[in-house]
């Protein structure tokens, strides 16, 4: 008896093998193109060998740059990080105080949420150079592209998962006594704090596409700048495994988030068995 | 608490859900509210709440309008979502209390706590519930939620119990097993209990008075123009328990006569 496409599971072993298979075909395709062209050209740039991208990474990532006295790599992923984690705080802070506040509470709906319904619909890099001009070309304005990039989405996701919640939850709660301050803090908060770190999750991609975005304008050091200044001479060889750092960096947030959402929050995951 | 129903209605846009309430329930009494599906039963226990406002008329708590808002006085068991699923059974149980008494942080410390976690420990043992106080809800099967529920509710203390067919979901033994204890807890406590229900062997087992809510009125061109209401009103006066209700209420009437008499009125 067969059954349907959507009944078929593959085993453990084989859900392995199929996963890494992508990524094992890239690798084939690379070495293949890498060689073929160098075969052809030396000094070809375009598809740098294996070795020298390894040979340029050690590089990076152990000896000091001879005009700033930095290790580069070190150096940019602290500026970019440092940017990247302020943002994502204070936006998150925001999202969760504004989100709750809107979600709950009639009056501050009425006054607040139309405003934030515009704003995140104002594009965030058509607003750059106010940013630049306003904040200056310095640390500020990077972080508060990041910030105006995604609160209003996280607000508005927020507000979106605190009105959603059962009424029966917020009038059983009344029923034994809670007033609004405990409602907020014994009932809200809690359970709206793990959908908090999954709209984190889903926005870190949009948080680094406006970091990245804003090193490349204006920065003096950063992962972003690094890559767009040695863009100028198409120096592969350092913009490949910057791009493989910053998406290992990125996996690890959200792996990190999302252990956090299981380790932390027990009732979620638990079930009758 | 006593609570009288003045002419109540309760409409949405132009369809009439309820209409012309009257009734008058004395403290103590436990009554069992029956008729068809979307006939506003449910309706009628938002409004009891305060989550709805009749459109007409008036409910009074004990001679007092009642409160705009749901309050420590009137207790709710919902058919669902309503147990924390954030809590576990001892924090679901505790935190009526914490509520009550830690108005800024919400938590007990120390020799308060211990008090509390004690008194949270006998209200779940009364609904024995004692072996699963580590659980969270999704953990637990839907009569255990359903006890979970009617305890978290009690350790408040209401004067009123309200619950929308709190035992639908369950099997004939663990029904049979609530209802014992529902009568233990109405007994010892003196509420004044409303239990909608659609399964009338239940309602007559349960209850000293079942309300019968249907539509006496219809349109057929406009099915909406016209509300349920109540169509039966049995006091089962054959029963013990009524008895000592219905005395208790005899001599609130005749107290109150007298000091209509004592007022000139
Ligand atoms: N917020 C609302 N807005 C509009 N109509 C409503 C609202 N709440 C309830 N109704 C209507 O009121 C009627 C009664 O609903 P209610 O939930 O009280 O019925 P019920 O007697 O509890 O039914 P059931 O036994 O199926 O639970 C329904 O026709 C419903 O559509
Ligand atoms: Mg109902």
């Amino acid at each position: 008896m067969t059954r349907r496409l959507i009944n078929r599971h593959p085993s453990a072993g084989s859900a392995l093998i199929l996963g890494a298979l992508p990524f094992i075909l890239l690798a084939l395709a690379y070495v293949f193109f890498s060689a073929t062209r160098l075969a052809d050209n030396p000094d070809d740039k375009l598809l740098p060998a294996v070795s020298q991208m390894v040979d340029t990474a050690v590089r990076m990532a152990t000896q000091p740059d001879q005009r700033s006295g930095n290790v580069l790599l070190w150096a940019d992923t602290y500026a970019s990080l440092k940017r990247l984690f302020l943002g994502l705080s204070v936006s998150t802070l925001v999202a969760l105080v504004a989100g709750v506040a809107i979600g709950l509470v009639p009056y501050v709906r009425a006054w607040v949420a139309p405003v934030v319904g515009v704003i995140s619909l104002v594009p965030p890099m058509a607003i750059l150079p106010i940013l630049f001009i306003t904040f200056g070309l310095d640390e500020l304005s990077k972080v508060m592209l990041i910030i105006i990039g995604i609160t209003p989405f996280m607000i508005r996701d927020m507000a979106a998962r605190v009105a959603e919640m059962p009424s029966e939850l917020l009038i059983k709660a009344q029923t034994l006594g809670a007033s609004t301050w405990q409602i907020v803090t014994r009932v809200i908060v809690p359970q709206i704090l793990p959908r908090l770190f999954d709209s984190l999750r889903l926005q870190l991609g949009t948080a680094w596409l406006f970091l990245i975005s804003a090193e490349a304008i204006a920065a003096t050091e950063g992962l972003g700048y690094r890559i767009f200044l040695v863009r100028r001479y198409l120096a592969m060889d350092v913009i490949l495994p910057y791009v493989a750092w910053i998406t290992l960096l990125a996996f690890l947030m959200d792996f990190g988030l999302r252990k956090l959402n299981t380790t932390a929050f027990p009732w979620l995951t638990r079930r009758a068995g | 608490m006593s609570l009288v129903v003045e002419n109540v209605w309760k409409e949405y846009g132009d369809q009439t859900v309820l209409e012309r309430l009257n009734f008058e329930v004395p403290t103590g009494e436990f009554c069992a509210l029956v008729g068809p599906s979307g006939c506003g039963k449910t309706t009628f226990l938002r409004m009891l709440l305060a989550m709805e406002q009749p459109t007409r008329g008036k409910i009074l708590l004990d001679g007092k309008p009642l409160p705009e808002e749901p309050g420590p006085d009137r207790g709710i068991v919902f058919q669902r979502y309503s147990v924390f699923p954030h809590l576990t059974v001892l924090e679901n149980v505790m935190l009526g209390l914490e509520f009550e008494r830690s108005p800024l942080v919400t938590r007990f410390f120390g020799a308060e706590r211990r008090r509390a976690m004690g008194e949270a420990r006998s209200c779940i043992a009364s609904v024995g519930l004692e072996h699963a106080i580590e659980k969270y809800p999704a953990e637990l099967s839907g009569g255990m939620q359903q006890r979970l529920a009617i305890a978290q509710t009690l350790v408040r203390r209401p004067k009123i119990l309200l619950l929308d067919e709190p035992f639908g979901a369950l099997d004939p033994g663990t029904k049979a097993q609530m209802h014992d204890l529902l009568l233990k807890l109405w007994q010892e406590e003196g509420m004044t209990v409303f239990m909608i229900t659609h399964d009338l062997s239940e309602g007559f087992h349960l209850a000293t008075r079942v309300l019968s809510f249907d539509k006496v009125r219809r349109d057929p061109q406009a099915p909406n123009a016209y509300g349920a209401t109540i169509v039966y009103d049995l006091p089962l006066d054959d029963k013990e328990q009524r008895k000592p209700i219905i005395e208790r209420w005899r001599h609130q009437l005749a107290e109150r006569q007298s000091q209509f008499v004592r007022a000139g009125i």
